[in-house]
């Protein structure tokens, strides 16, 4: 709908890394039995992407999976493919027990880019995020100063990260400071 | 006098002189110099005064164990009071004032404190101010405070900016000494990752300044070398101005790197906290001289020898003319020659021991130093700078032998390991007595997740006194430890460095000997504290044999350096007055930081608009530009009113109850919890959660519940509608969406897990309006779409459709009494929803209310508020709300509770409505008060305030109380008395003020 | 600052992402119950200095509740194990057996 607005409406700052909020994203939770053929099969049809296993995201363009825990997926769309894309997961999953939910509007996303992400990063996570430790399809939930949060990265120099839309206001703050100019540290 | 020497200074660069001001005073110093020296070049050996006595003060040392050189460093936002002029670089433009004297350094009115020391020994405070008690608050504490603190508190709010910064590594190395550098080394060549952190501008230690020899070359070359192939390994990050601050649980320290302390108009942050995780850390934090306890060992002037080698090699400074050295050991005759070489003149070295020293000793004569074995300083003569020392008999009283002239004094009482950081986590010590030290245990290491050891120790700060065995022990550890983490150690052979043949040292804690009560009276051992031999001494004599006891009684080693000088001596003086051991008597805990760390880097980015997370809806920015006072509620900031010019936040409160009941209000109500509930055991489990039953709802219809924890208490409430066959939405208070859902989450996994119930927190999917008022249905029936009629939407039943243009799923539930709609639109949609609502309202002259408005009208109905009727103590019973507990449920969470005896007393205060007499607003938590006193004299209390406003609608107060047998005094006065004396009477009442009936919201 | 790995999804947790849940292993009590038995249920706890078994929810993670075998004294940890189970799996009682001999634990040993 054309007066659907994103968070930050595509926010963006250049610093030691760029950081964007990446508009409107299509999500939705899955919980049921990962290992179900037919969740399997709907979600990766849905996404057109590998399922992912413990610990991991696949994620092309806007289309993708994420592994949130044992007995939940996200499947991320385009933000007008999603009510489409629930439905039909919904459908798949009719004869077991499951719950599919929109959470497109719940969410922010950001993109941090540049060389020195890594860096930029781990200045709020407490994961270690150094190149051998960290990689393009991993996905990690967890905390970034005082909220919750989740990511991967989209390639070498690229996170993609998730938050509750309330509080991006405060994420996109914190990845700014971050990576304001004169605070490289130079490790990675 | 100290000046600086033509030649030489190993870490100074002549080339750029540096211009700083000390009290204004303009001085120049070089790049490379620390305030410390700086000064001393400048003979400004007067720095400070001690924080007891005003006693004048000079610099002691040449690192962080400095107790005396402390300064205000800076001004306005960059302001700092207590900076060690010994870790302070210089840079150009620095200004530094000197702290605890007024009104100047040179002449302090304080110091009167100076002739009454004699009269202020330990505890002196704890004595002398105890009676009588009421002088306390207006006589001793106001004098107390004036004459208190170090220093003083900045002013301004902080310009700089500070971080944190995460990081993991296999081995993380403190120290970048000769032994952390060559234990990094051979853990980085073992293949394992590597931090290795160095609190100083330079790598090294102090080998070089010790005229350590290794593999044939003076320690400079081999510690470039070192660094060189260190800095090419990827594997291995060095980092310096950063100290291993603490040692924690599971690898975890954090490192404090100071980034432009020594650069103020660098860009970036000042200070960085690194938060590491290591598998294995080595600390090679090296070792501290210890002072010599003798008469008049605080003038300035008198120095550690260590110090004033470090002076004159590090940065071509002379602390004096004529420099007397005394010492215990060997390693003080290392000051004795390079003083010697450097042209300055040693008039003796006055050793302890009767026996004097071994090589160094006896290159030491060859230069023509004229050396006194067994013998000590009685006295050191001077005020605020050495004049001459009188030597005397180590083994006597302190009959002077014979006067001297000097200006400085260099004094070695032997070296004590840094121990801190293998401490801070548990590492045990123990006291080796050829050194007279504590140092670390190997045996008895901290450990870690898998239970074992994860700090090793090495280099001097392991005892090791020989630069051979420090590199030899540092060279194993980081082999040893490279294999703990997965690494694959190279046979390598350690370094070889030569060492000179050293006498024993001999435990000297006083000098001389056998030093009576006016002389012991004038040993320091803590410097900025003002404790002396004397103190502890008395403190062992009145019973303070605890040295945890002794330390606080008497403050020594409390100062902001803490105890790193003093603790050995302390303790050693402590034993010996109990006649006890010192390893019986112990040491104090060391607890990080191991030196004050900023508060700056301990908040990080924790500050400003970052403080903390503030959650906002999506109409946020709407309440922002339009008037909005807003309030905190969990992380939220809800509009408490929304003010128009000229209106008080009670005007405009008021305005919005009235236009909400006459005609038409909005609400934001985004923030409520949006639980859904799915599962074939949705609705069982629901009926285990909430009071009431919630598997019996029907589909497409909304019931109000409440939830208890399992002591029975009232814990959140909401409405719930039955969204199908398996599903519910939950909704819950604004604090309570996180909260509750992790209930919920907890219950199904730990307790219930065979069940099949999935939640989801949908809370910020939806943007929720309430559309309030008697021309509700007209607006939106207005905007057009779903059937929003009586007949279409009833009473407690949800619908989803179109409003408008938009999506939307409406709820007919109220919270105000009013003909009302709760609406939810997707929250990306919910501006434009919340515009088009204030667009179609216009007519009706809609009216936007805030959280304020929202109680009142809440109240007026009787309807409670978790946090206002419900703290912690209140079951559902308390509250008239009997109705929703369901009698035919076997069980629910809380219902045992509630049958406990407490629970079910006829005499719990109940819930009533509360009308003052007079018609004023009861104050909010009143006490009602009935006959009788109880134990205590005190007024018995029947009852308290648990919501209480001014009703608009009603033109009076209201309030709502929990009150004994409430229910059953209808009408009944009581007494609330005022905290201004006063009391104000009200009357028992229903709690339902308006509309008893119900008929406005049901229409 | 501990470290416990979650179970779930393989995390080696920081102390922060995880939420502290008291003590594991505890049997419900509810209508029926005696007042002793519905007092302990809620409010007596073991608190040892040593072997302890605890619920910790992975909190800013998968947010899953698991169990974690621990020693309170030294930190050492034994291994952490799903929550839904009514007592400690064998591999890490055995595993505490060899480091702890004749440990206790409330009815397990």
């Amino acid at each position: 709908m054309s007066n659907a607005v994103s968070a930050l409406q595509g926010k963006a700052y250049d610093g030691l890394v760029r950081v964007e909020e990446a508009g409107l994203r299509g999500m939705i939770t899955v919980r049921g039995n990962l290992s179900n053929t037919k969740l399997k099969s709907a979600a990766t049809s849905l996404s057109a992407v590998d399922f992912p296993s413990t610990g991991e995201c696949n994620c092309v363009e806007e289309s993708g999976l994420a592994w949130m825990s044992p007995d939940e997926l996200l499947l991320m769309t385009p933000y007008d493919k999603a009510p489409a894309a629930a439905q039909r997961m919904s459908k798949a999953l009719e004869k077991q027990h499951h719950l599919v939910a929109e959470v497109s509007d719940a969410r922010a996303v950001f993109f941090i880019r540049g060389p020195q992400a890594r860096e930029v990063m781990s200045k709020l996570v407490p994961v270690d995020l150094s190149p051998g430790r960290f990689q393009p399809g991993q996905f990690r939930r967890t905390r970034m100063a005082q909220v919750p949060v989740a990511f991967w990265m989209r390639d070498e120099t690229t996170f993609e990260l998730i938050c509750f839309r309330s509080v991006a206001g405060y994420v996109f703050d914190l990845l700014c400071n971050a990576a304001k100019p004169g605070s490289e540290v130079g490790v990675f | 006098m100290s000046t600086r020497l033509a030649t030489g200074g190993r870490l100074l660069n002549r080339d750029r002189a540096t211009n700083f001001t000390f009290n204004g005073k303009q001085m120049r110093g070089f790049e490379g110099d620390t305030l410390a020296s700086a000064l001393l070049a400048s003979d400004q050996m007067l720095m400070g005064r001690s924080f007891k006595y005003h006693r004048p003060r000079g610099v002691v040392a040449s690192g962080a164990e400095e107790p005396n050189g402390l300064v205000n460093l800076g001004k306005g936002g960059g302001f700092e009071p207590n900076a060690r002029v010994t870790t302070t670089e210089l840079f150009d433009g620095l200004s530094a004032e000197s702290q605890n004297h007024w009104p100047s350094l040179d002449f302090d009115v304080g110091v009167v404190n100076n002739l009454a020391a004699r009269f202020m020994p330990a505890g002196f405070y704890y004595k002398t101010f105890i009676q009588p008690r009421a002088a306390w608050k207006h006589v001793f504490e106001p004098f107390i405070r004036k004459a208190a603190g170090l220093g003083k508190a900045p002013k301004d709010r902080d310009a700089d900016t500070y971080e944190h910064f995460y990081s993991f590594a296999d081995v993380l190395v403190i120290g970048g000494g000769i032994a952390g550098l060559q234990a990094a080394k051979a853990a980085g060549e073992a293949g394992a990752k590597v931090l290795l952190v160095e609190q100083t501008a330079t790598l090294g230690g102090r080998a070089p300044v010790d005229g350590a020899e290794i593999e044939g070359q003076p320690a400079d070359i081999w510690i470039a070398e070192t660094t060189l192939a260190l800095e090419k390994m990827e594997n291995v990050t060095l980092r310096t101005r950063m100290m291993g601050a603490g040692v924690y649980d599971h690898g975890y320290a954090l490192c404090y790197e100071r980034l432009t302390d020594h650069a103020p108009l660098a860009e970036g942050p000042r200070h960085r906290l690194w938060r590491v995780r290591a598998k294995q850390i080595i600390t090679a934090t090296g070792a501290i001289e210890r002072p010599l306890s003798f008469a008049g060992n605080d003038i300035p002037g008198v120095m550690l020898a260590s110090a004033v080698r470090d002076y004159v090699v590090n940065y071509a400074v002379s602390p004096g003319d004529r420099t007397v050295i005394v010492t215990n050991n060997d390693d003080a005759y290392r000051t004795a020659i390079v003083l010697k070489e450097a042209g300055l003149d040693v008039p003796v070295i006055v050793d302890a021991r009767p026996d004097g020293g071994g090589e160094l000793a006896a290159r030491a004569a060859a230069l023509g130093i004229r050396i006194e074995k067994g013998k000590g300083i009685a006295k050191v003569k001077g005020g605020k700078r050495v004049e001459g020392v009188a030597l005397c008999a180590q083994a006597g009283e302190g009959a002077v032998l014979e006067e001297i002239a000097c200006d400085a004094v260099a004094m070695s009482g032997g070296w004590s390991p840094v121990v801190h950081l293998w401490s801070h986590c548990g590492g045990k010590l123990i006291w080796d007595e050829t050194q007279s030290h504590f140092r670390p245990d190997a045996e008895k290491a901290p450990t870690g997740h898998d239970g074992q050891p994860f700090v090793s120790v090495v280099g001097i700060a392991n005892g090791s006194m020989e630069t051979g065995a420090c590199l030899e022990n540092a060279d194993a550890t980081g082999k040893s430890v490279a294999k703990l983490v997965g690494g694959k150690a190279k046979r390598t052979a350690a370094p070889k460095a030569s060492d000179v043949d050293e006498a024993p040292m001999l435990a000297v804690w006083k000098m001389p000997q056998g030093a009576g009560e006016k002389l012991r009276a004038k040993m320091w051992l803590d410097f900025q504290n003002d404790v002396k031999v004397s103190d502890v001494m008395l403190a062992a004599q009145e019973g303070f044999e605890s040295v945890e006891h002794t330390k606080r009684y008497t403050t020594l080693g409390m100062a902001t350096d803490q105890g790193k000088l003093s603790n050995i001596n302390g303790l050693a003086i402590l034993a010996d007055s109990l006649n006890e051991h010192i390893p019986q008597v112990g040491t104090t805990t060391f607890r990080p930081p191991y030196q004050p760390i900023s508060m700056g880097a301990i908040a990080g980015e924790t500050r400003g608009e970052i403080f903390q997370p503030i959650d906002k809806t999506p109409i946020h920015e709407w309440h922002e530009a339009n008037g909005a006072f807003f309030e905190p509620v969990g992380h939220w900031r809800r509009p408490y009113c929304f003010q128009m010019s000229g209106e008080t936040v009670e005007d405009a409160v008021a305005r919005e109850v009235k236009a909400t009941r006459d005609s038409l209000g909005l609400l934001d109500a985004s923030t409520l919890g949006k639980l859904i509930v799915k599962g074939p055991d949705a609705g069982k489990f629901l009926d285990m959660l909430y009071t009431n039953m919630m598997s019996t709802l029907k589909v497409g219809k909304c019931r109000y519940g409440l939830m208890c924890t399992e002591n029975g208490f009232l814990t959140d409430d909401g409405v719930v509608a039955r969204l199908d066959e398996d599903t519910w939405l939950c909704h819950t208070t604004t604090g309570g969406a996180d909260r509750i859902h992790a209930h919920m989450e907890e219950w199904l996994q730990t307790e219930w897990w065979d069940w099949k119930v999935y939640v989801a927190n949908v809370t910020q999917q939806f943007a929720q309006i309430g559309v309030v008022g008697p021309n509700a249905r007209k607006v939106l029936e207005k905007l057009g779409g779903m059937d929003v009629s009586k007949e279409g939407l009833g009473f407690m039943e949800w619908a989803d459709g179109k409003i408008g243009e938009f999506d939307a799923r409406v709820f007919r539930i109220s919270f105000s009494g009013e003909l009302s709609y709760e609406i939810a639109v997707l929250a990306s949609q919910g501006l434009a929803f919340w515009n088009a609502l204030l667009e179609a309202g216009e007519e009706f002259g809609v009216t936007p209310y805030g959280t304020e408005a929202l109680h009142i009208m809440r109240a007026e109905k009787g309807f409670i508020m978790i946090g206002d009727e419900t703290d912690g103590t209140v079951i559902p019973q308390d509250l008239g709300l009997g109705w929703a507990i369901s009698k035919k449920k076997e069980d629910y969470l809380g219902k045992r509770a509630q049958q406990r005896s407490h629970m079910t007393d006829p005499m719990r205060w109940k819930l009533v409505g509360l009308e003052t007499v007079d018609g004023s607003v009861l104050p909010d938590g009143a006490y009602a008060v009935g006959d009788g006193k109880n134990e205590n004299g005190q007024r018995n209390m029947i009852g308290r305030v648990t919501s209480t406003y001014h009703s608009p609608t009603l033109n009076r107060g209201i309030a709502m109380g929990l009150i004994e047998l409430g229910p059953d005094r209808m009408g009944e006065v009581l007494t609330f008395p005022k905290t201004d004396g006063t009391e104000v009477k009200a009357k028992i009442v229903s709690p339902i003020f308006y509309d008893p009936e119900g008929e406005k919201q049901n229409v | 600052m501990l470290i416990l790995t979650c179970p779930y999804c393989g995390v080696e947790a920081d102390e922060t992402e995880l939420h502290a849940g008291g003590e594991a292993h505890i049997t419900r009590e509810t209508v029926g119950s005696s007042d002793e038995d519905f007092e302990d249920y809620l409010f007596q706890r073991q608190n040892p200095k040593g072997i302890h078994f605890e619920r910790w929810r992975h909190v800013y993670g998968c947010g899953k509740w698991f169990h974690a075998a621990r020693c309170t004294n030294t930190l050492e940890v034994f291994g952490t194990y799903s929550a839904q189970t009514t007592e400690p799996p064998k591999d890490i009682r055995d595993k505490i057996s060899g480091k702890r001999p004749g440990w206790s634990w409330g009815i397990f040993s």
